[in-house]
């Protein structure tokens, strides 16, 4: 073998793309080759230290809701407008509930699909910078940040005085769908609360789960779906359920 | 929602949803590395996504990214041809020397050049961003999104010998740029 050759070989050496006998052949020159070797070794070198890099992009969530969008709907639900309808009258963030977007309809039958997605959309936000997208402590400046990007309206409750401090909101997706999620931080812990329209207007009291070492209370009510999502202890998070509950049943929290 | 066309299909919309969506921060890396504008890179994978689901119906497999880059390219190539149109903007900066630059040519071996500058990421994508067509697609091709030469082959619409030596040519350009920006930091 040449070394014009083992040149070109010497990549697909790299890439593992040789077969037995050919792998073998290059081999044999490289052994016989200081100049070869130095080059096998060099592009393996960059190899690495390309594959290492982070050259990826990460899609922006607007392209990824435009072409959400742009599909058709996957189910039709017959009683969504009911269900949507229930929650709007049920409910004082009633104002934006239909914006004409793609609905969110969760199935119950992968709720433990969901709830692992719901972690990993949790791990995610804990990269740094993409914890929130709107940044407010401001329950009114959050709330209507989420107008126009989601067909409900998730209620933004401020909890500071429970303990549980209201940090932003952010757009993200789980089930391939655009969920609004509410950040909240106790002491060191974020808590992202995801929310998102459920197929049934049953409501469902609260459950804990654990995923991965992530606690998860999940409930729904008036047609909404709630996934609190921490590395909070069980009985903090369920406190943060609870509160929130009540703060949403006594309707202190919902105005604006 | 009335149904009007066959793309309208509730159910082939889901199927394609959970098939081609998982891809989409690979394809959209593509875009960017082939366009080299954030706007025109959005742009191209939406229309990318557009016409993946309208051929969803003759899609056969074998792999969705690959089938989804291929679709990409050609979305691209109109891109291309726009901005060849528009004396502003030109596409293709291949070198004209760079089809004839011989291999040996890159790098001399001397003790020095072989020890091989940790850049940081951006510094690397940029070299890579840098570099001409069509070494730079087949690169990322390998590199980033860790295609086999044969699924390169199928995208690119090329042999697998064409494939191997546009990567080793690929290769030996960025190491060059690699050691050239090792001597000149910025």
């Amino acid at each position: 073998m040449t070394c014009d050759e083992a040149e070109i070989l010497l990549h697909a050496l790299i890439d593992g793309e040789l077969d037995a006998g050919h792998a073998r052949a290059v081999e044999d020159h490289i052994a016989g080759c200081p100049r070869c070797a130095a080059q096998l070794h060099a592009y393996r070198e960059m190899s690495k230290a390309v594959a290492g890099a982070d050259l990826r992009y990460a899609a922006p969530p607007e392209l990824r809701r435009r072409i959400e969008a742009s599909l058709p709907q996957a189910r039709a639900v017959p009683n969504r407008r009911a269900v949507l309808k229930g929650f709007a009258m049920g409910s004082a963030v009633s104002a934006i509930a239909a914006t004409g977007l793609v609905a969110i309809i969760l199935r119950s039958d992968d709720e433990a699909r969901i709830e692992s997605e719901v972690v990993s959309a949790h791990l995610r936000s804990l990269q740094a910078g993409h914890l929130t997208d709107v940044l407010s402590t401001d329950q009114h400046t959050v709330k209507p940040w989420f107008n126009g990007k989601l067909d409900v309206a998730p209620p933004v409750i401020d909890l500071t005085a429970q303990g549980f401090t209201l940090i932003g909101g952010r757009l993200d997706y789980v089930d391939t769908r655009p969920i609004g999620a509410i950040v909240y931080r106790r002491r060191a812990h974020v808590i992202n609360l995801f929310v998102a329209q459920t197929a049934s207007a049953e409501p469902r009291s609260a459950r804990i789960d654990s995923i991965q070492g992530f606690n998860i209370r999940r409930w729904s009510v008036r047609g909404l779906n709630y996934w609190a999502v921490s590395d909070l202890a069980a009985d903090e998070l369920a406190e943060f359920g609870d509160k929130f509950e009540a703060t949403m049943k006594s309707g202190t929290g919902t105005a604006g | 929602m009335p149904v009007k066309a066959a793309n309208d299909d509730p159910e082939k919309a889901r199927r394609f949803r959970d098939a081609a969506l998982p891809h989409l921060d690979d394809v959209y890396t593509l875009a960017r590395y082939l366009l080299r504008d954030a706007a025109d890179a959005e742009d191209a994978v939406q229309e990318c996504y557009l016409r993946a689901l309208k051929h969803f119906d003759s899609y056969r497999g074998p792999a969705m990214k690959p089938w989804l880059f291929a679709i990409l390219r050609n979305v691209c190539r109109a891109e291309y041809a726009r901005r060849a149109s528009s004396p502003t903007a030109p596409i293709d900066d291949v070198p004209d020397d760079a089809a004839q630059t011989p291999l040996w040519h890159e790098a001399q071996e001397t003790p020095e050049a072989q020890m091989l500058h940790r850049w940081d990421s951006t510094t690397i994508g940029r070299l890579v961003a840098a570099l001409a067509e069509p070494f730079r697609e087949t690169l990322v091709l390998r590199e980033i999104h860790d295609l086999s030469y044969r699924e390169i082959a199928d995208v690119v619409g090329a042999p697998v010998g064409t494939v191997m030596s546009r990567l080793a040519r690929a290769r030996a350009m960025l190491r060059s740029a690699w050691m050239a920006e090792e001597e000149q930091p910025k």
